[in-house]
């Protein structure tokens, strides 16, 4: 009569030590890529080659991508603001929100489903077919040949991405803002200026980019190098990297700002 | 594809990345400010501050002059006590008034400060003798209503 119920605790605990299990893997994992991270410094061209994939191959989507949101701002933020009659302030708006969240999230989860996704496919796939344990068979570190450069070319490029889409946006709210509707050019720019602060605003978002770039190519790399060797664990292992990068940035954005919010 | 090819990219776009930065940093956010190394610090003291804020502007004749560097409150005279940071390249003599003002009906709180007459400046440390609260909106309406209702009684 007890079976069920115990058989259900069991699975409980199952799943529970499993997690743990793979997070410390998951640790193990990005101590190791650190370590290793030499051969990606003296042999730059490996990790230029990543900066390419990850980077340059996702400007067209974070360029796009951030001019809309920027446009989109500024129209929605002119339609509340008209409300009070402060469109002056639209220039306001649309930098901090930008700079501050939207930059930051949005370009990572761009950044999670364009670049996260294709690391862990192509590892995983390098996996299943033995060409990770091809590398180790000639003595070559599959972690420092393959792993670390991905890893440190998704960590350059996530902050430069960011500032780019935050620069697009931006730009996007002046097209819409000035250009279309006709707010005040002068006081769209000085108001900005005198309220978007460097330390405050702009380098605070540019910590939560670099720890959201950190954060991803862990994410997408371990979910690859830890994929099980088949078509269908490649498979599994991509959505995971998209879903748990997605999750993960949402709930680190959260707790940074809470860190980085100056109360009243 | 080619080294070459490759590597113009990549250095395109770290530059564009940078170049961003750059942008942000100049274009939309205020690089400038005041660095605590050419500033001088003096003190004010005011009844009430209404809603100063610490970093807010120190204006005179609506030119930024320096920035509130901090608000404490003064546990033996039950006055809040400002302090001020000022660029170096500003004086303002002993018997500047300073005031804690509104920018616009609903805008931010800023101190201005107003010059006299007095032939000595204020140093580093010194404290601004003469000060003007903050307008508090029910202390104002309260005022009108009272001289209000006097009238009244006057008229009878």
């Amino acid at each position: 009569m007890l079976e069920r119920p115990i058989a259900s605790v069991r699975t409980i605990g199952h799943q529970s030590i499993d997690s743990i299990l793979r997070l410390g893997y998951a640790a193990r994992f990005i101590t190791l890529t650190l370590l290793h991270s030499g051969m990606s410094f003296r042999r730059l061209r490996l990790t230029i080659r990543e900066l390419y994939f990850t980077g340059v191959l996702s400007l067209i989507i974070i360029l796009v991508s951030g001019l809309f949101v920027g446009m989109v701002l500024g129209f929605q933020g002119f339609h509340t603001l008209q409300t009070y009659g402060s469109e002056s302030a639209l220039g306001v708006l649309v930098a901090l929100s930008l700079v501050r969240e939207l930059g930051p999230v949005v370009s990572a989860l761009l950044f999670a489903s364009r670049a996260g996704s294709a690391m862990t496919a192509e590892i995983g796939l390098m996996k299943a077919t033995e060409q990770l344990s091809a590398m180790e068979m000639m003595a070559v570190d599959p972690i420092a040949r393959v792993v670390a450069p991905r890893f440190w070319a998704g960590f350059i490029s996530m902050p430069l991405l960011a500032a780019m889409f935050s620069a697009m946006g931006v730009f996007g709210g002046y097209l819409v803002g000035v250009v279309l509707i006709g707010v005040d050019e002068g006081s769209f720019w000085s108001q900005m200026q005198s309220a978007v602060d460097f330390r405050e605003d702009i380098l605070n978002g540019v910590i939560k980019s670099i720890v959201f770039g950190f954060a991803v190519t862990w994410i997408a790399l371990f979910e690859g190098y830890d994929a099980p060797p088949t078509a269908e664990g490649v498979s599994g292992a991509t959505t995971r990297t998209v879903v748990t990068s997605s999750l993960v940035i949402l709930g680190l954005d959260f707790v940074l700002t809470s860190f980085m919010f100056r109360g009243v | 594809m080619e080294r070459s090819t490759l590597d113009l990219w990549v250095g395109l776009f770290v530059c564009a990345g940078i170049g961003a930065l750059l942008i942000l940093a100049l274009k939309v956010g205020n690089m400038s400010g005041f660095s605590a190394t050419d500033t001088y610090t003096i003190y004010a003291q005011f009844d009430n501050i209404g809603g100063l804020k610490p970093r807010a502007p120190i204006k005179s004749a609506g030119v930024v002059v320096g920035r509130v560097a901090d608000i404490a409150f003064d546990n033996n005279k039950f006055l809040a006590r400002v302090t001020m940071s000022i660029d170096k390249h500003y004086k303002f003599p002993k018997d500047t008034t300073a005031s804690v003002l509104t920018s616009g009906l609903l805008g931010e709180q800023y101190i201005g400060l107003i010059g006299g007459g007095d032939t000595a400046n204020l140093g580093p440390g010194d404290t601004v003798k003469l000060t003007q609260s903050a307008v508090v909106l029910e202390n104002l309406i309260s005022q009108f209503l009272y001289s209000k209702a006097a009238e009244g009684d006057t008229k009878k």
